[in-house]
């Protein structure tokens, strides 16, 4: 790449496949490894302050109910108890929608989650805070707030939700119909419609049509760190914060709205974060750890949720109600589709029908289809963005469908998917057309991989294939870098590090100077000493942060030229830099050799940089999973797994392979256990690890990958974002495995022992 | 303010002694009176194995052991595995073998490794897998965690059959 070129202007020349990369493809050891094996990384619920109060939060039992009265006075005097806060504390926001990254929120329904007003909207819903010189005080102190409940039949179901005599969750809610405002208050968020060409004739011209019918249950993000915040209001105003959040920014901003004041009063200190998937984007506990710091005259006040307050009260992913209709000729070409999804946001706006409606043929080019998307409020915690937000739920549908007509067609999975797969210059659902991408490359690698052709043998055992989409985000980024006189770099990014970024990123900026991966010296900034930086979601983090270093790059390897001509007497256009070396007729200095001379040749070299690039190009997997089902247990066990996917280009080839292995891993237990349990009543039967049941090493064989790299035009080092794609496929994938196994096609997520057995039983009515 | 009661018990080699309630978790008197918080706080009820440490050479969750349970005890948490030496062969191939994402469940995952190796150094995968399922990972699949441990193992191993090799003057 030439010299000092602007990124924006390497679209036209994007990296060569075969070009030669010095650090990009390596696997060196993360910079911050050391102190995360031995125990010394420090994370938000490690942060310790002199005269720091713990706080905890009264919460509500039932799942909808109108809150009368509160009496806190018991709490306030209960010895220890330093400050009690109600919704009176809290002020009112005006009505604002702000976007938070995969998804935006209206100002005024996130204060009313972070703390109920006149409603408790789900069982878990935040009622009130207690600050207290321990936190088993502060916990005994909620037991002491009395609060007289009015309680309302709560609405749990999707669909029932959306029936005109359901009990209303917002009175203020008008649904918005493709842009028109209804005049009744209803449940339904928003209707979004994406439509192209002639649905009645492409149906006519199948040879094939499948319409079915799948529900999915609610599922949490899992990380296994809680919530948590920190937070200490000085008497100057000054608020700081040290939370667990995959974006400092975001929570500076969200405080700022919720409580009414600048952003320039509030400082977030991003600590090492322990998962989020989506999960740690909105806030919950910070700006109650923040007034609870100022009524309890100033002192530090931390908070931490117990796990079963995450999962009653955070997160989770939409349950939902999906109907597919797919049309194919005799020639496998897919000629009409149809979709309706209904997803259930929680108690508040915002379900992911944007990724849901996105992903459900995204890796196809249709001609003829039409999908419907509701976003629905219904009495469950609010929902999150979820990896690939909406996406699985989607393909699961979907991709069961097109198995199905490959099947009715007699034509291999994979040949069905390339005959129809999307090419460069196709539109996404929404219209956005596609650049160059690499689906057909996936598809082929998949269907030439050895785990396609190997033998199965063996009884109540199958083979399943799935596709999966994701859209991927590029977004704003901001990073500074320092050279030091020991020839090292000090980078800042504003990226909080989830999975290895740190590596990721600095990799880049290596690479750009020709530096070695050891001269970088990453560090997460906060939001007082880096640029404004989104969030790390969307898979976009190595994309876009990494665009920024390899900016810093290209700039202080002007400064350096410079600098070196300025030493010789030269113009600078006369000074060359590659691999580490800078040279002019008969000169030459090392770029060590160049750092210890900056003290002395004139003013420090840093440069900084700020990015919101937007060819991010959508990613592609495709997975291969073999199964086998007892038929006495309903219990399905993964045999084999091998998932397929276009990187871009692998920067460390090591992380890549993990955020597809942990996709992959999240992707399982959404097929086969995991779900939120209500009884009727909204009332949360298994909010614990145990009952709501994360996949253990136990129920996982190694998880094969193979990385296809179709440089993205869009990215400097051809990157396209990782992280949230492998979550897309395996619940298909699983399904269409099941059905090879059993003979039954499963409809229904989780795919649990006992849905099996009832699928068994259904196929045979004799049997039970 | 509740009664406090004094506590002596070895804590990584070193006699110690600190003074907490009865309510109190030993995970909790680790973390916020002895200032160790290389044991995590994840589930707070036995299921995640973020907190886990060795308690008189058996492998326990220590947010389900009361802190005054550790009195005369020998205690090893994962700030007392790697320490003056450098690195533990454990930690090592969990950095090189990318085995942490996050880094939340490391400690504890490392901690049972350890546990593992003390009693079976040549574990098969899957006695790995069983031995491991009662630590939980969001992140990674597990994959790349079980092939740190069975990389550790074999360089364990290796040096610990050498030394017997040489004992027995082989």
């Amino acid at each position: 790449m030439a010299t000092g070129m602007h990124a924006d202007e390497v679209q036209d020349q994007a990296v060569k496949p075969e070009m030669e990369y010095q650090v990009l493809g390596t696997r060196p050891i993360r910079p911050d490894g050391t102190d995360k094996v031995t125990g010394r990384a420090l994370y938000g619920a490690d942060i310790r302050l002199p005269g720091m109060l713990y706080g905890a939060v009264l919460r509500s039992p039932h799942a909808h109910a109108r809150i009368i009265a509160m009496d806190t006075r018991r709490a306030q005097v209960f010895p220890g108890v330093r400050a009690v806060l109600t919704c009176d504390d809290l002020p009112e926001p005006e009505r604002k929608i702000e976007g938070h990254g995969e998804g935006s929120v209206d100002v005024q329904y996130q204060s009313a989650n972070v703390l109920a007003r006149d409603k408790a909207l789900y069982q878990g819903h935040a009622i009130a805070a207690v600050a207290a010189t321990n936190p088993h005080i502060a916990k005994e102190a909620l037991a002491l707030i009395k609060v007289t409940y009015e309680i309302i039949p709560p609405v749990l179901d999707v669909r029932q939700a959306m029936q005109a005599e359901a009990p209303l969750l917002l009175e203020n809610l008008h649904t918005d119909e493709m842009g028109r405002i209804d005049d009744h208050p209803s449940n339904i968020v928003s209707h979004v419609r994406h439509q192209r060409g002639d649905l009645q004739k492409g149906f006519q011209e199948a040879a094939v049509i499948v319409e079915r019918e799948f529900t999915t249950s609610t599922v949490h993000q899992g990380y296994i760190e809680p919530q948590n915040a920190t937070a200490l209001y000085n008497p100057d105003g000054q608020l700081t914060i040290w939370c667990s959040t995959q974006g400092a920014f975001g929570v500076r901003d969200q405080v700022a709205d919720i409580l009414q004041i600048p952003v320039s009063k509030i400082k977030v200190i991003p600590m090492e974060i322990g998962g989020g998937f989506g999960g740690k984007i909105g806030v919950y506990l910070e700006p109650l750890a923040a007034l609870l710091s100022l009524k309890s005259g100033h002192q530090p006040v931390k908070m931490t949720m117990s796990y079963d307050e995450v999962l009653a009260s955070t997160g989770p992913t939409s349950a939902s109600y999906i109907r597919v209709k797919i049309g194919a000729n005799s020639e496998g070409r897919i000629t009409a589709a149809e979709a309706y999804l209904a997803y259930a946001a929680g108690a508040f706006p915002g379900a992911p029908i944007w990724g849901g409606t996105n992903v459900i043929f995204g890796p196809y080019g249709i001609d003829n289809l039409l999908i419907d998307g509701y976003d629905v409020v219904v009495n469950k915690p609010k929902t999150a963005a979820y990896r690939a937000p909406g996406g699985t739920n989607a393909a699961f549908a979907c991709e069961t469908v097109l198995d199905e007509i490959s099947e009715a067609l007699g034509m291999d999975p994979l040949e069905f998917r390339l005959r129809n797969v999307a090419k460069e210059g196709d539109r996404r659902a929404d219209g956005v057309p596609y650049g160059r991408i690499g689906f057909a490359e996936t598809l082929e690698a998949a269907r030439s991989h050895p785990h396609y052709a190997a033998p199965l043998p063996g009884s109540h055992r199958g083979r399943g294939v799935a596709a999966g989409f994701w859209t991927n985000y590029g977004g704003k980024s901001s990073a500074t870098a320092s050279v030091n006189p020991d020839g090292t770099i000090s980078l800042v990014e504003g990226s909080v590090d989830i999975g290895g970024t740190r590596a990721s990123i600095a990799m880049q900026l290596a690479e750009t100077l020709g530096l070695s991966f050891t001269d970088i010296r990453p560090q997460v900034g906060d939001t007082d000493t880096v640029g404004y930086t989104e969030g790390t979601y969307g898979s976009r983090t190595t994309f876009a942060t990494g665009w920024a270093a390899y900016e810093l790059g290209i700039s202080l390897r002007q400064k350096l030229i410079e600098r070196a001509a300025d030493l010789w007497g030269l113009d600078p256009d006369q000074v060359h830099y590659e691999k580490g070396v800078f040279t002019a007729n008969e000169q030459r200095l090392t770029f060590k050799q160049l750092a210890t001379k900056l003290h002395d040749s004139g003013s420090p070299i840093m440069a900084s940089a700020t990015v919101q690039p937007g060819r991010e190009g959508p990613a592609i997997g495709v997975h291969i999973v073999d199964v086998e089902v007892d038929p006495e247990t309903g219990k399905v066990q993964i045999l084999r797994y091998t998932a397929i996917q276009d990187a871009g280009k692998a920067v460390h080839p090591s992380y890549v392979e993990g955020q597809i292995q942990g996709g992959v891993a999240q992707g399982v237990g959404w097929a086969l256990n995991e779900e939120y349990i209500y009884d009727d009543q909204g009332h949360l039967l298994n909010a614990s690890l145990l009952d709501y049941r994360l996949p253990t090493c136990l129920d996982l064989p190694m998880i094969d990958t193979l990385i296809v790299e179709v440089p993205n035009p869009g990215h400097p080092y051809g990157v396209r974002g990782v992280g949230e794609v492998p979550i897309v496929p395996p619940p298909a994938a699983i399904a269409n495995a099941i059905h090879q196994a059993l003979g039954v096609r499963m409809s229904t997520l989780p795919m649990s022992p006992a849905r099996i057995l009832e699928a068994i039983w259904a196929q045979n009515p004799s049997t039970p | 303010m509740a009664i406090k009661t004094l506590v002596e018990t070895r804590l990584n080699g070193e006699a110690i002694e600190f003074l907490c309630e009865p309510r109190q978790s030993l995970l909790e008197v680790l973390r916020e009176v002895l200032g160790l918080t290389g044991a995590k706080e994840g589930c707070n009820n036995g299921n995640c194995g973020a907190c886990n440490v060795i308690l008189d050479g058996v492998l326990v969750n220590s947010c389900l052991v009361l802190a005054v349970e550790v009195q005369g005890k020998n205690l090893l948490t994962i700030e007392g595995i790697g320490g003056t030496g450098g690195l533990h062969p454990l930690q090592e191939e969990f950095l090189k073998h990318a085995a942490l994402q996050c880094g939340i469940c490391t400690p504890g995952f490392i901690v049972s490794s350890y546990a593992l190796l003390q009693q079976n150094p040549h574990p098969t995968e899957i006695e790995v897998r069983r031995w491991l399922a009662g630590n939980l990972c969001r992140c990674t699949g597990y994959d790349k965690i079980v092939r740190a441990v069975l990389a550790a193992a074999s360089r364990i191993g290796n040096v610990n059959d050498m030394k017997q090799l040489i004992s027995m003057g082989g």
